[in-house]
């Protein structure tokens, strides 16, 4: 049946994914989002228009809230007055709600096959063997680089670090910085321990690490930060990231005086807003250090329904509208959430860095696909470490000091 | 005799009663949001607790952690000191600026209330306008006026050597408004025979300050000790705005932990955030038991 409708037009597409759930849904929906900034918000009430059009009957209630502000919020709407659907982020960071049961395990929707095409992010969602919701988004992380400047200076992509290295050179020479970073808010230096863990040590040891199956002392980890060391004392980071939010570092790249970013995908629409058009920027792929798979970091956000949401049969219905192939197109294209569908049977908008990036993740992440450093970490083991990062990318000679208290800190945090 | 039997309980009893009776809302209240919520940190205090789940009692594990070597609460108490003992200094500036402001001259209203407008912008706004004045490199307004000299580039808030006492800095603008203020009334009531009577004497400048003004104004000088020393404790909301604790934590305070540590994005450890919470209420009750203490010496005193 889906296969028949999957060819034709999108609304046909989309009354294919309601028609399981018995016909026209009734009743109420109360969906809580944290998609507030401009241009996921007006997703988010497509989504919600799209699906009360096909559900006339249902009565959908939509409040969507501040982002940052939901992080902390959605531990009083879990419990108190829950809604029935809400938004959140894969992997640990959905741990404190497993274990307190206050996410529904939504594996059944995975068994009875009402969410086709999720079989490869169906990782993200487990925890404990079952599943506690769907996704509706990732992105890739990479270096977004000046082409115009690498073209100038006569530089091409580097595929291993020894020639990353060699290009740092050459943009160093040329009075400029390698990479733009901005670390007050911590996280961003998250991003640069992941690749240089994962390409050091491959993908399984940096989620052996994230277990708290290694010790931070562990020789393999100092070699990781040997090797980042190595690029922080050739100057390849701009001075002063640590007063730097990520949106103001992204100034020194689309200013010139800093070549590239590694950063998440969302990051391109401010360098586009800030002027720079396509043939000034470019993509590519974090380079190989060590011989192991290539793991990248590719954070997936998240619906879920609240154990204790009223009407989970509609809420099931929304969540299965949402991943469903025509949708995760359309609200992922580049007018759109600008980033990647969560199905297989999507296709990708006809974007420069969502092609790549879904090429990339498609053929060229053996190793695996990580959440981010904050959402692969339990919570107090991200914020400890992240803390960490930010110290030793200013100082980096603090090493040893710096990873005996992450240490002390693994000790205590996973008992 | 008769009537005194038939008054009912209320009536005999009506002058010792009527005050408890105007009392009890603002009792009732202050117990619930104050007095019960202080004791339920210690409790909280001893238990490991996520926010969510069940509470697993721990005993002092929390303090004994807490106390036995964790360097950023070392980091945040040595902060707090720091906040405490620099921020006195906008008592002496508040004063010598109120003398200064303290003449009649066309236009001096206007003066005051320039002089007094930090204080009624938001501390958050005052904040954000230091951390634009402390931009690194080139681009902050100190660092331009200190190139001019040939000095710098400082990167005040991005060092941890430097930041606390820059973020104190900011504080003590709007501080320093707030003591000026308070000075200025003082000096309203500054008997004007008095400094007559000791101009006579011979007496002028720093000495007649020290042993003739400053007597008088010990009124406004406790307020203004009183509310420094408050305003130091609630270094928070600087800390947030320009530094958000860092660079790598460096700028912290008690409360700004405790913070973090029970209602930040990872934070929800709401156990080892009781029980900062309860060093920080003893460390308070410290300077708040002074202060009554010394209120009180001085009512026996007047009396």
């Amino acid at each position: 049946m889906n296969s028949i409708f999957k060819a034709s037009t999108a609304a046909l597409a989309l009354l294919a994914m309601t028609a399981p759930a018995s016909a026209e849904l009734t009743g109420d929906l109360r969906i809580v989002s944290d998609m507030s900034n401009p241009a996921p918000r007006a997703v988010m009430e497509g989504l919600v228009a799209d699906f009360g059009a096909a559900n006339p009957d249902l009565n959908i209630e939509l409040e969507i809230v501040d982002r940052e502000a939901w992080k902390t919020q959605i531990r009083n709407a879990l419990t108190a007055n829950a809604p029935d659907v809400v938004n959140w982020y894969a992997a640990n960071r959905m741990g404190p709600y497993v274990e307190a049961g206050l996410f529904e395990d939504v594996s059944d929707m995975y068994e009875d096959g009402s969410l086709p095409g999720l079989d490869a992010v169906k990782g993200a969602m487990t925890l404990d063997g079952a599943q506690w919701g769907v996704p509706y988004t990732f992105y890739q992380w990479g270096i977004y680089y000046r082409e115009d400047i690498f073209n100038e200076l006569g530089l091409t992509e580097p595929t291993t670090m020894e020639e990353e290295m060699a290009n740092c050179q050459v943009i160093l020479d040329s009075g400029r910085k390698c990479y733009a970073i901005g670390t007050k808010f911590l996280w961003t230096a998250g991003g640069w321990f992941d690749y240089m863990n994962m390409r050091t040590n491959g993908f399984d040891f940096h989620m052996e690490l994230a277990r708290g199956e290694v010790a931070w002392t562990d020789e393999r980890v100092v070699q990781t930060f040997e090797n980042w060391a190595a690029l922080i004392e050739m100057g390849a980071f701009i001075d002063d990231h640590q007063s730097y939010s990520w949106q103001e570092a992204l100034k020194f790249m689309t200013d010139g005086d800093a070549t590239a970013y590694l950063i998440g995908n969302f990051a391109v629409a401010p360098m586009r807003d800030a002027g720079l058009d396509d043939s000034q920027i470019d993509f590519y792929q974090f380079p190989t250090i060590a011989d192991v798979p290539q793991g990248e970091d590719a954070p997936t956000d998240t619906f879920h329904i609240p154990a204790q949401a009223s009407n989970k049969d509609n809420a099931r219905a929304f969540l299965a509208f949402v991943a469903s192939a025509d949708v995760q197109t359309e609200i992922n294209a580049g007018a759109a959430l600008g980033q990647l569908p969560v199905n297989a049977d999507s296709s990708v908008d006809a974007d420069e860095f969502l092609e790549q990036g879904f090429d990339m993740l498609s053929n060229n992440a053996q190793g695996g696909v990580a959440q981010f450093f904050d959402r692969d970490f339990p919570a107090e083991m991200a914020s400890v470490g992240m803390e960490g990062l930010q110290e030793f990318m200013v100082f980096p000679e603090n090493v040893d000091d710096i990873l005996a208290r992450l240490e002390e800190a693994r000790g205590r945090i996973y008992e | 005799m008769t009537t005194a039997t038939t008054r009912s309980w209320y009536k005999r009893n009506e002058i010792a009663v009527t005050p408890w009776l105007f009392l009890i809302p603002g009792i009732i209240m202050f117990a619930l949001y104050v007095i019960f919520p202080i004791f339920q940190s210690f409790w909280i205090s001893f238990h490991e607790w996520d926010g969510l789940g069940e509470k697993e009692w721990v005993g002092l594990a929390n303090y004994e952690r807490l106390l036995g070597g964790d360097r950023k609460f070392e980091t945040s108490f040595w902060n707090n000191l720091k906040w405490l003992i620099l921020y006195l200094l906008a008592i002496p500036m508040g004063l010598f600026i109120s003398l200064f402001l303290n003449q009649k001259v066309f236009g001096i209203r206007l003066y005051k209330s320039l002089f007094f407008f930090p204080f009624v912008i938001s501390q958050v706004v005052v904040g954000l306008v230091f951390s634009w004045f402390y931009l690194p490199g080139d681009q902050g307004l100190l660092n331009n006026v200190v190139g001019v000299i040939g000095l710098g580039p400082y990167n005040i808030l991005g060092s941890p050597n430097s930041a606390t006492y820059g973020i104190i800095a900011a504080g003590l603008w709007p501080q320093t408004a707030y003591c000026m203020i308070l000075y200025l009334t003082g000096l309203n009531s500054v008997d004007p025979e008095q400094v007559e009577a000791a101009r006579l004497d011979g007496a002028k400048g720093f000495r007649m300050l020290w042993y003739v003004i400053l007597p008088q104004l010990k009124p406004a000088t406790f307020i203004a000790f009183v509310v420094t020393i408050i305003g130091a404790l609630r270094s928070f909301d600087f800390i947030a705005v320009m530094t958000n604790g860092g660079p790598f934590g460096s700028t912290r305070v008690l409360s700004f932990y405790m913070f973090e540590e029970s209602l930040s994005e990872f934070g929800f450890r709401m156990g080892y955030g009781a029980a900062i919470a309860v060093v920080l209420f003893f460390i308070m009750l410290g300077f708040i038991g002074y202060f009554l203490w010394s209120m009180y010496q001085d009512e026996k005193g007047a009396r």
